[in-house]
């Protein structure tokens, strides 16, 4: 007890103190020995790019997920966070970005949801109220009724009352998970003085977010993740420049090899064109060329349309407007079919929900696009099959090499290779990469970039979305940057830089 | 193979891929124990098991080839239809309305109209009428899931009910008596001994396995019941493949009527009452995955055979109907345990 007394004086006990935070996930370590320190009464941030660990880690805070090495430390001793009850019994509380809300029920019964105010097993609606209306005003929200349905309000409201069911835990901790994704800025005005509000009681707050503007207004402490590991942490918010933020988060801690670009060619008829493309509030009027053996860059957030450009291209959204030719055909919109035949490949973004059948053979789902070529009257000749896979399985360098194994028990590299290589055996002449590194292993990365220019110098058009500027820049001929939906950028990649392509994707957001 | 054994094939070895065959003559006997077979190990179980039973209770008058050709009469209906629920289940749905079908197509086959045609010109008119039914029936139910976004659960179920009432409408609720005499001695006759009936049911369940295991529309079935999302995108026309799942199952409907027309040599509205109950059962308990994305047609005949043996061994020894009703729910409780523990033992997914 002493000890720690002298430890106050020197500084403060951290409320919560995790060090060396390690979480492996099948082939990839998500999390690789994070330290972070939270101090009550404080607004500390957590930056980071996607896949950079944010949402490992708050996961392993929230108590579901179970860290497989390290120490987390709470108010002072030593705790294991079973599960994410374990963590409310705790005080620590997360709001994740799908808030957990029941829409059929008022405030107040979501609020005391799993603990009702009740007697004799009969709910006491009234008390419930009262107490809902005191929490909300600790809040700085004494307008919103109890009574209300939540499914009638709006986000920012949805967000106030997770507040308070977080706050009727009795939180000391609030984990908030990029809670200004879905705001407009009046929203966020108001929910910044919800967040002052409970720091002001001594209520700490773990704020994710990467709108870096944000973090200044919002911020105490500002904790930078990069590949899993703390890049830096307990940064003054106030003081530390946003350049030196967006260093540390795209400076690399590890080397990726970039294969070398090959001599620009000029180009003859565009393997994909599309022109003017748009496609509701989603995005709009994008139009760009891909030549043969070209590789193209999309830069651009989360929510910017990117995904939803590659996905119209593809038809698995329908175009408003605009047209996507490959090789002088244009493409019938909202026809996956039409592009498949045409020789568009897509490698979705969810590997595992949009492009795997998990619990299928390496063999069947690298086939499953090109069933047709090992079918006479529609029986399937399975060694055909599997010799056809096996050859792709050799030439992409699958590990392990067996065809039959369960493509669910591959590391995320070996699966993007199995969704590549179903794309190599049909053939096709435009590959769409939509967030090809993503679960992939660092080790990995660039064994995938490597094999991305080999496609390409194969003669494919390719065209890769990526969430990591460097990946972008590193990987393409032409990088495209695309913000609330536009393109505002079209250059060789030699012409650009990490910084000037984060500034323009940022500012794009701000607007 | 052999060209592609590698070291990291041998380190692989217990991966548990599902179709590991072997080369040359036992290829065929390999398949079968390390396949299907060989994971419905409880279900080989538990229908021995019901034979010992029977053996012991009923003697000679469970054991006899008579006997055998009971069951097997028995379950040839209701196995017709539950090879056709397993594709439905195994590509992501479910099917509650196989029994009202079967009800309409019996009805629809038998009523006069079509008999008289059926007499003017071929009795394969009336099974061919019962199929047409089945197959309209089916279509509608997988335009309505793949097209018009409703769930299978309700589509079906506003089927079981619409097309019963139909059934009840086209009848007057009276008994259609067959009178084609020739349809009931060839559809309910004997070929070499064996019933037609346990022929017709045998050459469905082969050529439903051939279907899953072994051509492009059973792949299909696997991708689109396993990831629908992942069966889009790789170009799979989900929704045309999701109808015909649906007109396939109709289609066994419609074979299952014609089969009970044959039997029962009438037509009813009252046909095939509960047979969704039975089929799913048999389906389920055989170790398809209600989820979608595996299904077994060798688990779902044994499913069959379990509960028709069951039934056969609860009458030969005079035990009502509401014994047996309990036992089958036990059966299926236990079952059901029984292949999630193997299937978590093997790294299945739940």
């Amino acid at each position: 007890m002493s000890a720690r007394e002298i430890q106050v004086t020197a500084e403060r006990e951290p409320l919560l103190r995790m060090s060396g935070i390690v979480k492996r996930f099948p082939g990839v370590k998500a999390l690789d020995g994070i330290d972070l320190e939270v101090q009550a009464g404080d607004v500390h941030c957590l930056l980071g790019q996607n896949g950079a660990g944010k949402s490992t880690l708050i996961k392993v805070l929230s108590g579901a997920h179970q860290p497989d090495g390290g120490t987390i430390s709470w108010r002072g001793d030593e705790i294991h966070i079973l599960n994410p009850q374990d963590a409310l019994d705790h005080g620590i509380a997360t709001i994740y970005q799908e808030l957990d809300l029941v829409d059929g029920l008022t405030v107040a019964e979501n609020i005391f949801l799993g603990h009702e105010r009740a007697r004799w097993g009969v709910v006491a609606r009234a008390d419930a109220n009262r107490a809902t209306a005191e929490l909300l005003r600790r809040l700085g929200h004494p307008e919103v009724a109890p009574t209300t349905e939540v499914g009638r309000m709006s986000s920012a409201g949805k967000q106030i009352v997770s507040m308070a069911r977080a706050l009727s835990h009795e939180a000391k901790l609030i984990v908030m998970d990029e809670p200004s994704a879905v705001l407009d800025q009046e929203e966020v005005a108001r929910l910044f003085g919800v967040i002052r509000e409970l720091a002001g009681q001594g209520v700490a707050i773990v704020y994710i977010s990467h709108r870096l503007e944000e973090i200044r207004e919002i911020g105490d402490r500002v904790t930078v993740l990069k590949d899993g590991r703390t890049a830096a942490t307990g940064l003054a918010a106030a003081e530390t420049p946003t350049s030196e933020i967006i260093r540390l988060m795209t400076g690399r801690s590890i080397e990726y090899v970039f294969p070398d670009r090959p001599e620009r060619q000029q180009a003859g008829e565009p393997a994909l064109a599309v022109s003017g493309l748009s496609r509701g509030d989603e995005f709009h009027d994008i139009t760009f060329d891909v030549a043969a053996g070209e590789v193209i860059g999309l830069a651009g957030l989360v929510g910017s349309g990117r995904s939803e450009i590659l996905e119209t291209i593809y038809g698995a959204r329908k175009a408003k407007a605009g047209t996507v030719t490959v090789a002088g055909r244009r493409l019938r919109p909202g026809r996956v079919g039409a592009a498949v035949s045409a020789g568009v490949g897509l490698c979705p973004e969810e590997r595992k929900s949009q492009a795997l059948v998990l619990h299928e053979s390496v063999a069947r789902n690298i086939s499953l696009a090109s069933l047709g070529r090992f079918a006479r009257g529609g029986f399937i000749n399975r060694r055909d099959e599997r010799r056809a896979a096996g050859e792709q399985v050799r030439a992409l360098d699958v590990w392990p090499a067996d065809v039959r194994r369960h493509v669910r028990t591959l590391s995320g590299g070996n699966q993007q290779k199995v969704v590549l290589a179903r794309w190599l055996l049909r053939e096709c002449r435009v590959l769409l990469l939509d967030e090809p590194t993503r679960g992939v292993d660092v080790g990995a990365r660039s064994e995938i970039y490597a094999l991305i220019r080999d496609l390409a110098a194969s003669g494919i058009a390719v065209v890769v979305v990526s969430s990591e500027i460097e990946e972008v820049i590193g990987l393409s001929d032409r990088v495209l940057v695309i913000s609330d939906g536009a393109l505002v950028h079209d250059s060789p990649a030699e012409e650009i830089d990490e910084h000037q392509v984060l500034d323009m994707v940022m500012e794009g957001e701000a607007a | 193979m052999s060209a592609q054994a590698t070291a990291a094939d041998e380190r692989s070895g217990s991966a548990g891929a599902p179709d590991r065959d072997a080369q040359g003559p036992l290829r065929g006997v390999t398949t079968l124990f390390s396949g299907p077979a060989g994971r419905n190990l409880g279900l080989v179980i538990a229908l021995a098991l019901l034979c010992v039973v029977g053996l012991i209770t009923a003697g000679d008058r469970f054991v006899s080839f008579d006997n055998l050709m009971t069951i097997l009469r028995l379950a040839s209906v209701i196995g017709v239809v539950s090879v056709g629920m397993t594709f439905v289940i195994t590509g992501g749905g479910i099917d509650l309305s196989v029994g009202a079908i079967v009800a309409l197509s019996s009805v629809w086959a038998s009523t006069i109209a079509t008999q008289t045609l059926a007499a003017d010109m071929h009795w394969v008119v009336m099974v061919t009428t019962a199929l047409l039914v089945g197959a309209g029936c089916g279509l509608v139910n997988g335009m309505l899931i793949a097209y018009g976004r409703m769930a299978p659960f309700i589509v079906t179920l506003a089927m079981l009910a619409g097309a019963r009432g139909l059934a009840e409408i086209i009848a007057q609720k009276r008994t259609q008596v067959v009178t084609i005499s020739e349809f009931v001695d060839v559809v309910g006759g004997m070929v070499f001994g064996i019933p037609v009936l346990v022929l017709i049911f045998a050459v469905v369940a082969i050529a439903g396995w051939i279907l899953l295991n072994r051509t492009t529309f059973g792949r299909r079935t696997l991708a689109v019941g396993g990831n629908p999302e992942a069966a889009r995108l790789a170009g799979i026309n989900v929704k045309r493949h999701t109808t015909l799942l649906y007109v396939l199952v109709g289609v066994a409907c419609g074979l299952a009527a014609v089969m009970l027309l044959a039997r029962t040599t009438a037509g009813t509205s009252t046909h095939g009452n509960l047979y969704e109950l039975d089929a799913i059962a048999a389906v389920v308990i055989g170790g398809t995955l209600l989820s979608g994305g595996r299904g077994t047609i060798v688990g779902t005949v044994f499913g069959v055979l379990i509960f028709t043996t069951l039934t056969n061994v609860f009458t030969l020894n005079n035990l009502d109907t509401s014994t047996q009703a309990v036992a089958k729910g036990v059966i299926i409780v236990v079952a059901v345990l029984l292949q999630q523990r193997v299937a978590a033992r093997n790294g299945s997914p739940p």
